[in-house]
């Protein structure tokens, strides 16, 4: 039982990893701003989730878990808002958009 | 495996470090700062220095990360004239001369430390039952070296009057900070709503917990004082005139506390800032308790910077 538990939080975290990098990428590679904001919050946002979901399957208690949901709770909303803020400066600053 | 995470980590560090330096932005030198701030965190956590890493990873990376960010902003403009004006030769030969010096002294003093380093860790245990708190760090943050902590109290203080006193006359005593502009429909005054709530409990709990876990009243100040700047930026409140009675009282409350708590000691135990027996514990907790919402009050205001809108306004 530990053992599937590990390949399915080793398969979750890897996949997380891979979006964080994709992100990455696109955060690099990406034309502007905007789309930039678009690679960086998706991938952010699915990567730590995967992440934590890999964790969740490690942890040996339910506060343990619920500290990590909190926390990537807490960092959708932060990401989700700032990216918001950061696209509405953007806009406000270029008219053409 | 570890061995392979923590060389990745140091050069991470070291990369961020020479790239702050060398960055010709001042924002992207920033940005490099806070990330190098959030990754020595990572470090501290390595070393198993949690209490050092939270102050590090609120103070280092989060409050000094936001001071120099205002900082840049303050300067855009004037920095281009400043960076116009050529640095002669000999000054930069200077700098890095002392610079150079500086660090092969620390480097030669850290090699040149016997192993086992000396320690006084074992006193601290031997003794820690005396003061009732389970941190170590905490025991001696407030009971073996509270000196250390009282100053450090009182520092920021005179650090918040430095910041006050580049105000203008005529904005002396008023409000700092930009005048609030807010939109109430808009994503950060949803988050200013949302997320305060969270926050107090967390820097609330950070708080408690430091007496025996890591944690403690500067950690959990910052925690609140974001939640506060975090209000205000929304434009859900404004920032209070730094004149208000209720402000400075605040302010000064927690210091204060802490020096009668210490001139008590004289009389009742042996020496300034000593606790008498069996009174160790509930006495630091009243300081903690005192000095967290006159910290959380500074951290806010350092951030606010110097008052810019007068009484009237």
């Amino acid at each position: 039982m530990s053992a599937v538990l590990d390949v399915l939080s080793l398969v979750a975290i890897a996949a997380g990893v891979f979006f964080f990098f994709a992100g990455t990428v696109g955060l690099l590679r990406f034309p502007d701003t905007l789309t930039r904001l678009h690679a960086l919050t998706k991938a952010d946002n699915l990567g730590l989730g995967l992440v934590v979901l890999g964790l969740l399957l490690q942890v040996d208690s339910v506060l343990a878990g619920f500290k990590l949901a909190c926390i990537w709770l807490l960092v959708l909303l932060s990401a989700a808002s700032v990216s918001q803020v950061i696209a509405r400066y953007v806009r406000s600053s270029d008219p053409s958009r | 495996m570890i061995d392979l995470l923590n060389i990745g980590l140091v050069t991470l560090i070291l990369g961020l470090a020479v790239w702050a330096i060398v960055a010709r932005e001042d924002f992207a030198a920033v940005v490099g700062f806070i990330a190098y701030g959030l990754l020595l965190t990572l470090a501290w956590v390595q070393l198993h220095g949690i209490d050092v890493a939270l102050t590090e990873a609120a103070i280092g990376g989060g409050l000094t990360g936001v001071l120099l960010i205002g900082a840049v902003a303050h300067l855009r403009g004037s920095a281009a004239a400043v960076s116009a004006e050529p640095t002669s030769t000999p000054v930069r030969w200077l700098a890095a001369g002392v610079t150079a010096t500086v660090s092969g002294a620390l480097v030669i003093c850290v090699l040149a430390l016997p192993n086992p380093a000396p320690t006084l860790a074992h006193h601290v245990a031997d003794n820690i039952a005396d003061t009732g708190v389970g941190n170590p760090i905490t025991a001696v943050l407030l009971a073996f070296r509270s000196m250390d902590t009282l100053l450090e109290a009182i520092v920021l203080l005179f650090a918040l009057l430095g910041v006050w006193s580049l105000a203008s006359d005529k904005s002396w005593g008023g409000r700092p900070g930009p005048q609030p502009q807010s939109d109430p429909n808009g994503i950060l005054a949803y988050a200013a709503r949302v997320l305060p709530p969270l926050g107090i409990i967390v820097g609330t709990y950070i708080f408690w917990v430091g007496a025996d876990h890591p944690g403690g009243k500067f950690q959990g100040a910052t925690i609140l004082a974001a939640m506060w700047l975090l209000v205000m930026m929304a434009g859900l409140i404004d920032a209070p005139p730094i004149s208000r009675t209720w402000l400075r009282v605040g302010l000064v409350a927690g210091p204060l506390l802490f020096i009668a708590i210490g001139l008590a000691g004289v009389l009742t135990a042996d020496a300034f800032l000593s606790y008498p027996q069996g009174l160790a514990k509930p006495l630091i907790v009243a300081i903690e308790l005192a000095l967290l919402p006159s910290l959380t009050l500074v951290l806010g205001l350092l951030l606010l910077g110097a008052p810019r809108r007068g009484v009237q306004s």
